[in-house]
């Protein structure tokens, strides 16, 4: 029997209420709450939300365990405001086989920190030229239902359409991250202004927004759910927009840093801005601020790519490409999104976002792409309790030193950021307090 | 005067006429019989060279000695990456010798960038990937006032490869800081994207251009970027950007022919044009050791 009573929280930014939680479900919402023997937590002046759910991580374990492993990333997952991630397949050895999903799943259990649902790899080895077992992969103990060759685009029209057309007999998602490997061989940097300045290969818009037309019409054709990765140019929400409005079933994520950050920043040759897709341009950042909040975009989805500093501390056409997110999403999309006032209340300007609308795009969203029924719940009488709390008055400079991840490749390194994730509860057991990760 | 040189674009226009008159002194310097300044007597130079150039390494190491540097040949070849050691490394390395300035050519673009940051002496980029030369440009706008008395207003044509090459980037910059009007020629695969943001005129057509330019630069063009699809066939490539006898022969009577080297003859010029009069293809080699005298000088010589 445990049990905690948040008093005070104010859910969605609506009303202060209090809340109580016994054996990990959410058993009383109402003002005066109360359980004998719980454990109160003050709450007051905190928003609670349902536990952020991250469509797109980078644990790098196994492989990598000097950049991340399962235990550190899951720390700054929680520490972000996560319940749970989904973890790419770009591992080493990929997670190509029921065997490595398995064996992520398990180390994600064993850390117990956010719930870490691995996603299968599309095809063997990320090589793009036959698929992985799929099916073994969704019977496993881990039961995937997101496949991706994240890192590398599945570009081979046919074994895509294969790919799409095969996981439906699991309700499968293929999971595309878009971009024509002929157009962006060599690239380094959005094909513009600033790669013509620096003398940086450029990786054109076109070469994202070619497959994502190509894949919703192949999605189209079989009748298939398609989620697009990372999308980064307003050219791409075009795409989407159509396909929407013709009734595909597509979803699609945006990053935080593509929502904030620019390609100008390369103008240092920091490789920190080194990421792929790659940075755009305002107009850019300004079409995927406006699609998010319109829904044309359906979620936030970090991309967090730990790599270490021997990976990063080099010449920019070295490095290797990819960003930390776990702890900076959820402020930097308060940064560019979030509209204050309570739910409902005021008409919302365009292009921005209240608490609710955050949590539709933060948790609700992703839990239902991914498949995960126990989150992305609002604490409501019955749910399971796994819920974040926020101080949206607070404001944090980001110290990369004081990341939990095993990296420190942050691109927010000394910016000031609004909102702190104060608390976060993984089936009723508190995973952070007091800003501080527990285990 | 400014720490570093990265970049063409570090220079105002004070800055490079200083450099440029500077290197006139130093020109005479050549002329005499011991062709040595006392002037970084005690400094150390090191030429950094990752990517094979004989001819810019050559360039730096008698501008360094003639001003009685110490010089460093330190040849990182193939032994960065490879043997695991960083640029960073490199760099803490360079900084024990106590090296009071690092030339550096490299593969990557953006390297001595990086490499500025992490080293207290100045850093003199020669070369990095696809980007910049700068004293290649210096030497460039050297050669053109030498030539034609003023950069101001002078026409300049640059003609070939401009997405590759780190020369039209530096020159672009320089001679639109210096008051010329370039004009970049090449066939369109062979611009990047997002040049309409550089402070010069594109065109594709150089036979548009000839009647009208003081300078024509012509740049090398690698033959392994006819299998890469840029255009077509070499035979191509020279029949509308070579610049051959005729097209020559359509110039101003006054206009000169640049080109940086080394020159695929009969592809981008022709032997005739390389060796005609008008061509300062070998006054380029020489003024390039008076400018790297210059700025070696004005980066070191005012320190203790
Ligand atoms: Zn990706």
């Amino acid at each position: 029997m445990s049990s905690f009573v948040l008093t005070g929280a104010r859910i969605l930014g609506t009303e202060k209420t209090d809340i109580v939680i016994t054996d990990g479900v959410v058993t009383e919402v109402a003002p005066g709450a109360d359980a004998p023997g719980a454990t109160r937590i003050d709450a007051d002046g905190l928003v609670a939300l349902p536990g952020l759910v991250d469509l797109h991580t980078h644990l790098r374990e196994p492989g990598r365990e000097d950049a991340e492993t399962v235990e550190s990333g899951s720390r700054a997952a929680a520490l972000g405001g996560y319940t749970a991630v989904c973890a790419m397949a770009n591992t080493d050895p990929v997670a190509d086989t029921a065997g490595v999903v398995e064996q992520v799943y398990r180390l994600g259990r064993d850390a117990g920190l956010v719930h870490v649902q691995p996603i299968g790899a599309v095809t063997v080895g990320l090589a793009g030229e036959r698929l992985a077992e799929l099916g073994a992969m969704a019977d496993s103990a881990a039961a995937v239902r997101i496949f991706s060759d994240d890192g590398n685009c599945v570009s081979d029209p046919r074994l895509m359409r294969r790919a799409l057309e095969y996981v439906k007999a699991f309700d499968g998602v293929i999971a595309q991250h878009a971009e024509e490997p002929r157009l962006t061989a060599g690239a380094q940097l959005h094909e513009g202004e600033w790669s013509a300045r620096l003398g940086l290969t450029g990786w054109p818009a076109v070469a994202e927004e070619a497959i994502i037309a190509r894949d919703v019409l192949l999605a189209e054709h079989v009748g298939a759910r398609l989620h697009i990765c990372h999308v980064s140019t307003a050219g791409s929400v075009e795409i989407l927009r159509w396909a929407k409005a013709r009734g595909i079933r597509v979803t699609a994520e945006v990053t935080p840093h593509h929502l904030l950050l620019t390609d100008a920043l390369a103008e240092s040759y920091d490789p920190v801005f080194k990421v792929n897709p790659p940075l755009r341009t305002d107009a850019d950042v300004a079409a995927l601020r406006a699609a998010l909040a319109e829904g044309v975009v359906d979620v936030v989805a970090t991309d967090h790519a730990p790599h270490t500093v021997e990976d990063k501390e080099c010449e920019w056409p070295y490095a290797r490409p990819g960003m930390l997110g776990l702890q900076t999403a959820l402020p930097v999309v308060l940064d560019t999104m979030f509209e204050p006032g309570s739910a409902g209340a005021v008409d919302l300007a365009p292009g921005r976002l209240d608490w609710d609308g955050l949590a539709e795009r933060m948790s609700r969203r992703p839990a239902r792409i991914a498949g995960l029924a126990e989150h992305g719940r609002d604490p409501a009488p019955g749910a399971p309790a796994n819920l974040t709390l926020v101080d949206p008055a607070a404001r944090v400079t980001v110290e990369p030193g004081e990341l939990a991840s095993g990296s420190r490749n942050t691109p927010y390194s000394g910016r000031t950021l609004p909102g702190r994730v104060v608390a976060t509860f993984l089936a009723g057991t508190p995973t952070v307090l007091d800003g501080k990760a527990q285990q | 005067m400014i720490t570093h040189l990265l970049s063409a674009a570090d220079l105002d226009r004070a800055t490079a006429t200083l450099v440029l008159d500077t290197a006139t002194e130093m020109a005479t310097v050549a002329g005499r019989e011991v062709k040595k300044l006392p002037t970084l007597r005690g400094r150390t130079v090191v030429n950094l060279f990752y990517e094979d150039s004989t001819r810019t390494r050559t360039s730096f190491e008698v501008a360094a000695k003639r001003l009685s540097a110490d010089v460093i040949n330190f040849s990182a070849k193939g032994s960065s990456v490879s043997k695991g050691e960083s640029l960073k490394d490199t760099a803490l390395t360079l900084q024990a010798m106590g090296a009071d300035a690092v030339v550096i050519r490299h593969s990557a673009s953006g390297a001595p960038h990086r490499l500025a940051r992490w080293v207290d002496g100045s850093v003199v980029n020669a070369g990095d990937g696809t980007h910049e030369h700068p004293t290649q440009a210096l030497l460039d706008a050297y050669t053109m006032r030498s030539r034609l008395g003023t950069l101001e207003g002078l026409r300049v044509a640059i003609v070939g490869d401009v997405l590759h090459s780190r020369v039209a980037r530096s020159n672009v910059l320089l001679l639109a800081t210096l008051g010329a009007k370039v004009t970049l020629v090449s066939p369109p695969t062979l611009l990047p994207v997002g040049v309409g943001c550089w402070p010069c005129a594109v065109g594709y057509d150089l036979d548009a251009v000839l009647a009208d330019v003081d300078v024509v630069m012509m740049l090398r063009v690698q033959r392994e970027r006819m299998n890469d699809s840029y255009f077509p066939s070499a035979r191509e490539y020279a029949r509308r950007y070579g610049l051959d006898v005729a097209r020559a022969g359509r110039l101003p009577e006054h206009a000169i022919v640049m080109h940086p080297g080394p020159m695929n003859r009969g592809m981008e010029i022709a032997p005739e044009v390389a060796d005609s009069a008008r061509a300062t293809i070998v006054e380029q080699v020489a003024n390039g050791v008076s400018v790297r005298m210059a700025v070696l000088y004005l980066l070191l010589g005012g320190k203790s």
